[in-house]
């Protein structure tokens, strides 16, 4: 029912328009029944996009190919589980995807947040209604997934890179992300809007930052999941600019969520922070024009794209429609106090800020020299690792060790005393930390080196945290100590949570480090019975066998892995052939030590028709702690997520008397 | 199936069209969205004030209490801040109704 597809959509993108001029007008000429007809136009439009997507999603489970779009990515084979998510496999599917969650999102914000004012949603609404006219207008003039043609037989299949269970959860994760991100956008652009600029807004969209950051950097973890187990490479993270389009607004919104909290403290970083907030939304949307725009694969493919233009001239359009906003409401953005020392816990998280934006803008350079340089002189230019390395360590290393001051800086003013006296067993935990690396020949590597003595100090500073923390709490309410902990947490969420998130970035460095700067690798072409030896691993080629699955065949190496004489696993790099979809892909093989973190990591670069192969063994210290990182972000980032009773009691006494919510 | 598609997409226009309207269909006269007076911005900035200030004794309370800020640190701010929060009490109740500052207290 494809026309049911249309309709909905058509349907949608009408809704979207009243949306944004009925909101306009209602917010405008004070007319409340305007602005609440305006909102629910929001939800019906979610209603529309869900309808649609329902659609296509039965069309595609039902292997409907008169639609070209489920001929173009499914096959009759193609189990059950890829044909739902082919929902994002190509680009008309991903666009009425982001139009599902940004409609979601738009009913959802607008209905849980009728508390943070009338005056203020109403002006909200017609700022989320012009996004989503833009997407629905997409999917319904530019890029329909409803187009129709005549069957085939088959269809053309799935990108078998796609085939993994990491992409079932990688782009809807990603999506929830970028486009969470509309959410403070839109009130934000709503506070500059109804002049309302106290901190309601912040207060209205707090959480939804805080989560879609958190979607984003699930998204991103499972992105570099799927990278390292699928692409076959032995890496996880290439700096290729469909990678670092999801690390820009994550990074921007990381910066966000700390100086919000300046703002919130001390009254400072008003228009810092509608910048950080302009920036994030518009990354998001630079990052879904990055990879939906064809621009990256070809400069010259971006005149024959469909949505590239449009996609671009909307991002001009929010960007410069924001700013020239913002600078009209400079008078109301005045901070009320002034930063009184450059030793106090706002000035960290200001190096903070300078640092995460100067990564963000480093690698947004990075990812658009070579378009420009393309679209200007006409020569290819690739920027590659080693500039976002350097930039790394330049930014990275230094944010890793703030991460570890700010939190034992007090606010407003710190005497150098004290500081010396807070620093001493982080400072201690990590030299010794230092000392012992270099005693255990961790010293071949610099930057290695100084991000684990880092982590080391940040770990210290966060282990003392929780323990003086609860010591404190303990000796005031004469709690057990499990007890105490729990209320500790239990009553200070977001500070407690976001130091469960930096131990994650510890992991998250610690694992990057041991990985890149301290890896082995070594390749050779294998005949049966030939061996390689990798470090302490012994690796011993026994030949090929071939299997059949649901819709590939599938051809292993088989490698038996000596260590220390004895035979610890059988292993089975190979590769996929796909007939359907006339695809041939890499299947690594991976052994983890649980205990050391380490992975052994094989790939079948090649198989000869002689049954050599060329083969590739790399060994990858640490590695798993990166994966370890994303749980335990995802734990901190639900402690700081969770709904505090306290906190929302003393919001409603600060803001329930107003009249407009009576 | 097209007849189908097209009675079923004709609904759902038209639910959207309902729901979209139902609040202009209310009977009664038109609510106006209230815009805020100078005064109740101005009491919703000291409200903001005076829970920033002690949110801010509060966690240097907190802070000292954990050894995190020294003695001489301690005795250098909490001074400000206390005179902070009072200012902003103090503000806060001359511009509202006696009643409402006894509930505050």
């Amino acid at each position: 029912m494809p026309e049911l597809g249309r309709a909905a959509l058509v349907v949608c993108f009408g809704l979207a328009l009243y949306a944004v001029t009925a909101g306009f007008a209602g917010a405008h000429l004070r007319r409340r029944r305007l602005a609440l007809s305006a909102q629910n136009a929001l939800v019906a439009a979610f209603v529309a996009a869900a309808v649609a997507t329902g659609v296509l999603l039965t069309a595609l489970v039902r292997s409907d190919f008169t639609f070209t779009y489920v001929s173009s990515f499914t096959s009759r084979e193609l189990p059950l589980t890829y044909k739902l998510t082919a929902l994002w496999g190509g680009q008309e599917g991903s666009l009425l995807l982001w139009l599902l969650v940004l409609t979601g999102y738009g009913a959802a914000a607008v209905l849980l947040d009728r508390k943070a004012g009338r005056e203020l949603v109403a002006w909200v609404v017609p700022v989320l209604g012009l996004v989503t006219a833009f997407f629905s207008m997409l999917v319904v003039f530019v890029s329909s997934p409803f187009k129709t043609h005549m069957a085939p037989d088959d269809g053309l299949g799935l990108n078998t890179s796609l085939q993994s269970p990491y992409m079932q959860a990688h782009p809807p994760m990603l999506y929830l992300g970028y486009v969470g991100l509309t959410v403070p956008f839109a009130f934000a652009m709503g506070a500059l809007l109804s002049g309302r600029t106290d901190e309601r807004w912040i207060v209205a969209t707090r959480r939804w930052t805080l989560a879609a950051w958190m979607f984003l950097g699930i998204g991103q973890l499972l992105g570099a999941k799927w990278a390292y187990e699928e692409v076959g490479w032995g890496g996880y993270y290439a700096w290729d600019p469909v990678e670092n389009a999801a690390l820009m607004p994550w990074l921007a919104a990381t910066a966000f969520l700390h100086s919000v909290m300046v703002q919130e403290k001390k009254g400072m970083l008003k228009v810092w922070n509608m910048l950080l907030v302009i920036l994030a939304f518009s990354l998001s949307l630079f990052g879904t024009f990055l990879t939906r725009s064809g621009v990256l694969n070809s400069i010259h493919s971006f005149t024959e794209s469909t949505i590239g233009p449009w996609f671009l001239g909307f991002i001009c359009f929010v960007v410069a429609a924001s700013l020239v906003l913002l600078f009209r409401r400079l008078p109301l953005l005045r901070a009320k106090t002034k930063l009184e020392s450059l030793a106090s816990r706002e000035a960290t998280f200001l190096y903070n800020n300078l640092l995460l934006v100067a990564l963000c803008l480093t690698i947004l350079w990075g990812v658009t020299f070579p378009i420009l340089s393309e679209a200007v002189r006409g020569e290819s230019v690739t920027v590659g690792r080693p500039y976002y390395d350097f930039f790394l360590r330049a930014f990275g290393l230094p944010l890793l060790l703030l991460m570890g001051i700010g939190p034992l800086v007090a606010w407003r003013r710190a005497s150098l005393r004290s500081l010396g006296r807070i620093f001493v067993w982080p400072t201690v935990t990590a030299l010794v930390a230092g000392a012992g690396l270099i005693a255990a020949g961790a010293g071949s590597s610099t930057p290695g080196l100084i991000a684990y003595t880092f982590s080391a100090f940040v770990a210290a500073t966060i282990v003392l945290e929780f323990a003086r923390g609860t010591q404190a709490r303990r000796a005031l309410s004469g709690e057990p100590i499990p007890r105490a902990f729990g209320q500790l947490v239990a009553r200070n969420r977001r500070r407690y949570g976001g130091y469960v998130v930096h131990a994650a970035i510890v992991l998250l460095a610690i694992g990057i480090a041991g990985s890149s700067a301290y890896d082995t690798s070594r390749s050779a072409r294998l005949a049966p019975g030939h061996s390689l030896k990798v470090r302490d691993y012994t690796l011993v080629y026994r030949g090929l066998r071939s299997t059949r699955s649901q819709n590939a065949l599938e051809t292993g190496a088989t490698i038996d892995v000596y260590r220390g004489g004895n035979r610890i696993a059988v292993m089975h790099p190979g590769k996929n052939d796909y007939p359907v979809e006339q695809q041939l892909s890499n299947e690594v093989a991976i052994r983890t030590d649980w205990l050391t973190g380490e992975d052994l990591f094989l790939i079948t670069e090649q198989i000869n028709p002689n049954g050599t192969i060329d083969f590739k063994a790399i060994i990858n210290p640490l590695v798993n702690l990166i994966w370890l990182a994303g749980f335990v972000f995802l734990l901190g980032s639900l402690v700081a997520l969770w709904p505090d009773a306290r906190e929302e009691r003393r919001l409603a006494v600060r803001y329930g008397r107003l009249p407009q919510e009576a | 199936m097209l007849t189908a598609a097209l009675v079923l997409g004709a609904l759902l226009a038209v639910v959207a069209v309902w729901f979209v309207a139902r609040p202009l269909l209310r009977e009664g006269p038109e609510e106006s969205l209230e815009t805020p007076g100078e005064e109740e911005r101005r009491r919703l900035e000291l409200t903001e004030d005076r829970d920033r200030a002690l949110a801010a004794l509060k966690e240097l309370e907190f802070d000292h209490r954990t050894g995190k800020v020294s003695d001489e640190d301690y005795r250098s701010l909490v001074g400000e801040l206390r005179r902070a929060a009072a200012d902003a009490l103090r503000a806060l109740d001359a511009g509202t109704p006696r009643s409402d500052a006894r509930e505050r207290t």
